[in-house]
């Protein structure tokens, strides 16, 4: 139970943390630390989902959020792969290093 | 009913799936266990053989309404429609990667495996008006195309459109489930049909949370949709991917993202059209707009497609304006004229590449008309279709988006539209020009003459002209897939 603590601090605590990944998404350069923010993003739709779950009364917010971890975890994975595979071919992460396609 | 037993007679329902989710399994171990060129034709043909068994199940389903698994899934018209359109992709790709995929030395087992688990996901994502569901569908194609798009894995633009595809799509994906968390905080429900019978005894309603909450939708899926002005992502990663995975994304996801759009947005959101639909009325104005002019100044004909694949979304964009549940039809249709045309219009790209090389400028198109007539001829007939030249079905298929349009007295939409195809028609007929009135320019590259481009384009054109010349019949399948939202 979450007691004494209004709804609406968790919404707020909730978009806090989501803008301040979205903001480190379009400022960051490096692709590690960008998909950090991308994460953090998820888990403030976690954080939403849980609160929203849990003054409502119903379960499916809380089943919403494992889908969601899992989904982040694999989207992980892939990430990870991605991140490994450019690093081999250019020695960096870092996204303004990547400019072949443009116009 | 004890809500925690499925039902194993529910199974029979989900055929298409299994059957696509068995064989890319089969897939990847004879991935795992073989080796070479033989491997790789083996994997192909398996890939195009299993996808046919899916269509002939999916095709089965035609007529079914009912929800399977406690509401979680849903067997209907609309997204059997989209389902076979989405295999149909499938076989076009497969076929074209038999020798593609071959040739560039990616067509191993899970190239095939993830083609059929991309195209899982956009079967889950269509049938479905649950959000997890919608969801848990969305991330599965994701993911495989994210990979998919970065498997050129000596090729630095293959690996750059992959992580750029990567960090956006994921970026987009915490928006969308950002919408559908506000969404559920205000209203506590996450299936669309819950909704919409909520909406119904609630008029008016309308808390900030919501509103914001359908704000994020849209931009959700204005990313997967490539809609301006979230559509930075598109040239850079249609011109990077393998080619047969460019037709792939082009025509798969975008028709899957629009399935999933329309699904929501028709079936519970209408109550709130006077709202959203002038955000929509905005996006899809520069939507066209800018693919089409931005596509002006392109001097690579791959750059040059995705550009238009932005403006084909605003076309689409522009009759689901309008709201109206009825002349849906209008925007199925033009997905499926739309899918065939491109994979046309790329798999002559394909014929054209050189091995090892995704760069594809217009100066190798030129003289085309003489080096060979037949490629020059197909891609002729899909630039007119993409032009919106009759008899072909793309344009029926602006025709109807169009009219929908009038019809719902969006007059300015309507005109803008005009204007928008009269400038696309420029583009598409530079690359007509170099084919037949320009000199080949330089050393010209070989053309690959393989029997499996033959075939899809041969195909696509058969499709097109059939879908242009008795636009009824396909119109009528799309009204009977829409007639859900009734």
């Amino acid at each position: 139970m979450l007691p004494e603590i209004p709804q609406s601090l968790y919404y707020l605590l909730s978009a806090v943390l989501f803008t301040v990944g979205a903001v480190g998404v379009i400022t960051r350069r490096n692709a590690i630390v960008i998909f950090m923010c991308i994460e953090l993003m998820l888990n403030a739709v976690n954080l939403s989902f849980i609160t929203s779950g849990n003054f409502l009364n119903s379960l499916d917010g809380t089943i919403f959020v494992i889908f969601i971890m899992a989904v982040a975890a694999a989207e992980a994975a892939v990430g990870l792969g991605i991140f490994v595979l450019i690093f081999r071919l250019k020695g960096t992460v870092h996204v303004d290093e990547f400019n072949l396609l443009k116009g | 009913m004890d809500a925690s037993i499925i039902p194993a007679c529910e199974f029979r329902w989900i055929m298409p799936e299994i059957m696509l989710t068995g064989w890319a399994l089969l897939l990847l171990i004879i991935g795992g266990v073989t080796k070479g060129p033989v491997a790789s034709k083996t994997s192909g043909v398996l890939c195009v053989i299993g996808s046919i068994f899916a269509l002939y199940f999916t095709l089965n389903l035609w007529g079914t309404n009912l929800d399977v698994f406690n509401q979680l899934y849903t067997i209907d018209n609309y997204g059997t429609f989209f389902k076979a359109l989405f295999l149909c992709i499938l076989i076009l790709v497969s076929i074209v990667s038999l020798r593609y995929a071959d040739r560039e030395g990616i067509g191993s087992g899970e190239y095939y495996a993830l083609l059929m688990f991309g195209v899982l996901g956009m079967m889950v994502m269509t049938s479905s008006h649950h959000f997890i569901t919608i969801f848990i569908g969305l991330e599965v194609m994701s993911l495989s195309i994210y990979v998919l798009c970065g498997l050129l894995r000596g090729n630095a633009t293959s690996v750059e459109a992959s992580l750029k595809y990567f960090l956006l799509g994921a970026f987009a994906t915490a928006f969308l489930l950002y919408g559908m968390a506000m969404i559920y905080g205000s209203t506590g429900i996450l299936d669309v049909v819950e909704l919409k019978k909520y909406f119904l005894l609630k008029q008016p309603f309308s808390a900030t949370m919501f509103v914001i909450g359908l704000g994020f939708l849209i931009v959700g899926f204005g990313f997967k949709i490539a809609s301006v002005p979230f559509h930075m992502w598109t040239p850079d990663v249609y011109q990077g991917a393998p080619t047969s995975i460019t037709a792939y994304m082009a025509t798969g996801v975008k028709a899957a993202a629009f399935g999933a759009l329309i699904r929501v947005f028709f079936t519970a959101f209408i109550p709130f059209q006077f709202g959203w639909s002038e955000i929509i009325w905005v996006l899809a104005v520069l939507t066209m707009c800018v693919g089409n002019i931005t596509a002006l100044v392109q001097h690579d004909v791959k750059r040059m497609l995705a550009y238009s694949s932005i403006a084909h979304a605003g076309y689409i964009l522009v009759a689901f304006v309008t709201a109206d549940r009825a002349l849906a039809s209008s925007m199925l249709y033009y997905l499926m004229a739309y899918s065939f045309m491109n994979i046309g219009a790329f798999t002559v790209v394909i014929a054209l590449e050189k091995k090892g090389d995704n760069n594809s400028e217009i100066d190798g198109f030129a003289g085309l008309g003489v080096r060979h007539p037949f490629y020059a001829l197909c891609m002729s007939i899909f630039l007119l279709s993409l032009a919106g030249v009759p008899p072909l079905a793309g344009f029926m298929g602006k025709f109807y988006v169009f009219s929908t349009a009038v019809k719902a007295e969006y007059y300015w939409l309507a005109v803008i539209g005009f204007l928008n195809s009269a400038v696309a028609a420029y583009y598409y007929l530079r690359v007509m020009m170099y084919m037949y009135f320009k000199e080949t320019i330089g050393e010209p590259g070989t053309v690959d003459r393989a029997p499996q481009y033959g075939l899809v384009m041969i195909i696509c054109i058969w499709a097109l002209l059939h879908m242009g010349i008795f636009p009824k019949t396909f119109l009528t399948i799309a009204q009977k897939a829409v007639g859900i939202f009734g």
